[in-house]
């Protein structure tokens, strides 16, 4: 007996999930896997499926307005390729994206009416997604229908329940951010001060990231447990170093020294060239990419820690993090106060790593590359 | 030696995460024959090497029940050769694995009716019989 939610105008009711499943013919046992992919995908414990499942099927779905700044797109990106598609279709098929003119067919003028409209009906209920940094310079820097970033913002977040940060533009200025910072980007929670705010950083996040706090919303009516600086514990709560497969290499003290030499081949651990996993808090040791495929340590190459505030500043990609940070106005520090020879030890022990590098290098060949 | 798709060998020193987790099956079985308490491991919560999955789903092996459920995609349960021991892998529509489980129970709930469903079955039953939609003409 499945009850009819459509609307004669072709839009459907905001009844329940459960209602809304229910119509469209979901069996309970699809409604079931739905809530254990559904608790793997929060990072939540099998033990919860039940509670999940009792909570979504009374979940309303919530109106939402996803407003894109100083981006890249990339973000978006990352969520519509998601690989889940039954599952996470199911996720967005229990909200109301009423706003995100990346993916909507409207522009100009009936856009910007579908948002107002939007946020006069659900008033201090509806969620708040923004990717992209906001310009504090010029507002010309970046503006949507004529309105400025930093004015659409404000506007917006008057009425939202929350703010959901995604990616590390919205939630720590980015790339955009990064010196010298020409339009002086800066991240949701440097203007927003008054609401809830969950910071959901990477470069672009993990799309199951993105859709478990979605799902968290949906499910529990609240926003999950936040660290120091606004991530969800679940995803964000252990670092990339901690979970690593390669982290007892690092213990053995066995480290790939070059991207081609005899460590590099046999998997051991990427710290010596750059890796900043045991600074970077993210889950994709664990939730891994590309539908669980892999994720850049697998592929061998080092953790870049772009969920982290100013990861594009943090003093090159390739650089072990023990090795002295060298940005310019540091430099010119150490000169200023007589302490060249420490920049003349550094760039020696550079030239070291580089002869050593060259004398240990073997060139791959086709052989290699076969996976027999 | 395992070969993952980026070239990276893997030998037996990547393997560190099978055993632990072999271990906590046994410990979750004992629980189950002892006290009744069932026990899920989602395999996506573990970081586990190039390899270890199929290391795992190796040593536990194949039992004498398979099943195929078709709902949202479909799933693949299994009871591994130590009984009680159940492998549940649910695909989306494009067959990619969402989620994959190693459940410790007599049968992963996910097999049983489920009640809700039961319930619409039998107005459905009873609708198609009040309006003969089976076909059944009296004699």
């Amino acid at each position: 007996m499945k009850k009819d939610l459509s609307k004669k105008d072709g839009t459907s009711e905001k009844g329940t999930l459960g209602e809304v499943l229910e119509s469209r013919g979901v069996s309970r046992r699809s409604f079931m896997k739905f809530c254990a992919t559904t608790a793997s995908m929060m990072a939540l414990p099998p033990v919860m499926i039940p509670m999940i499942a009792k909570a979504l099927e009374n979940a309303r779905r919530p109106s939402v307005i996803w407003l894109s700044f100083q981006e890249c797109t990339g973000c978006t990106e990352s969520l519509t390729r998601a690989h889940t598609s039954s599952i996470e279709s199911l996720i967005f098929d229990s909200i109301s994206l009423d706003y995100h003119h990346t993916l909507q067919a409207a522009a100009g003028t009936a856009a910007e009416a579908a948002r107002e409209a939007a946020m006069e009906e659900n008033f201090g209920n509806y969620l708040l997604v923004v990717d992209g940094s906001i310009p504090l310079g010029n507002p010309g820097y970046s503006t949507i229908a004529g309105i400025s970033n930093l004015e659409m913002l404000t506007e917006s977040a008057k009425g939202a329940a929350a703010i959901i940060a995604v990616g590390t533009c919205a939630t720590y200025g980015g790339i955009p951010h990064a010196n010298p910072n020409p339009t002086g980007a800066v991240s949701v929670k440097d203007i927003i001060t008054d609401k809830p705010i969950i910071n959901v950083p990477g470069c672009p996040p993990i799309p199951v990231v993105i859709t478990g706090v979605l799902a968290h919303y949906l499910t529990f009516g609240s926003l999950p447990e936040l660290d120091h600086i606004g991530r969800p514990k679940a995803f964000y709560g252990q670092s990339i170093h901690d979970r690593c497969y390669r982290r007892p290499f690092y213990d053995k003290g066995k480290f790939a020294e070059t991207f081609d030499d005899e460590g590099a081949r046999k998997g051991w651990c990427l710290f010596k060239l750059g890796c900043k996993g045991p600074t970077t808090y993210n889950a994709c040791a664990t939730t891994k990419w590309n539908g669980g495929f892999s994720w850049p340590i697998e592929a061998g190459h080092p953790c870049l820690g772009c969920s982290e505030p100013d990861f594009w500043d943090g003093g090159g990609f390739y650089k072990a993090l023990s090795m002295p940070t060298e940005n310019l106005s540091q430099t010119a520090v150490y000169a200023a106060a007589g302490a060249a020879a420490a920049g003349a030890a550094i760039g020696a022990l550079n030239r070291g790593k580089k002869n050593a590098s060259n004398k240990i290098h073997i060139k791959t060949t086709i052989d290699d590359l076969r996976k027999d | 030696m395992n070969t993952s798709p980026f070239n990276i060998h893997t030998g037996s020193e990547l393997t560190w995460n099978v055993q632990p987790l072999l271990f906590e099956v046994r410990h979750a079985l004992e629980e189950l024959l002892d006290s009744g308490e069932t026990s899920i491991i989602d395999l996506r919560s573990i970081p586990l090497a190039p390899g270890e999955e199929e290391t795992i789903l190796k040593t536990l092996g194949q039992g004498e029940v398979h099943a195929r459920l078709s709902a949202l995609g479909p799933s693949e349960i299994y009871e591994t050769r130590y009984a009680g021991v159940w492998l549940i892998t649910h695909y989306n529509e494009e067959q990619a694995i969402v989620s994959r489980f190693i459940e410790i129970t007599k049968i992963p709930d996910i097999l049983k009716s489920q009640q809700e469903d039961m319930s619409s079955a039998l107005a459905e039953l009873t609708q198609a019989l009040e309006s003969q939609e089976l076909g059944i003409q009296d004699t």
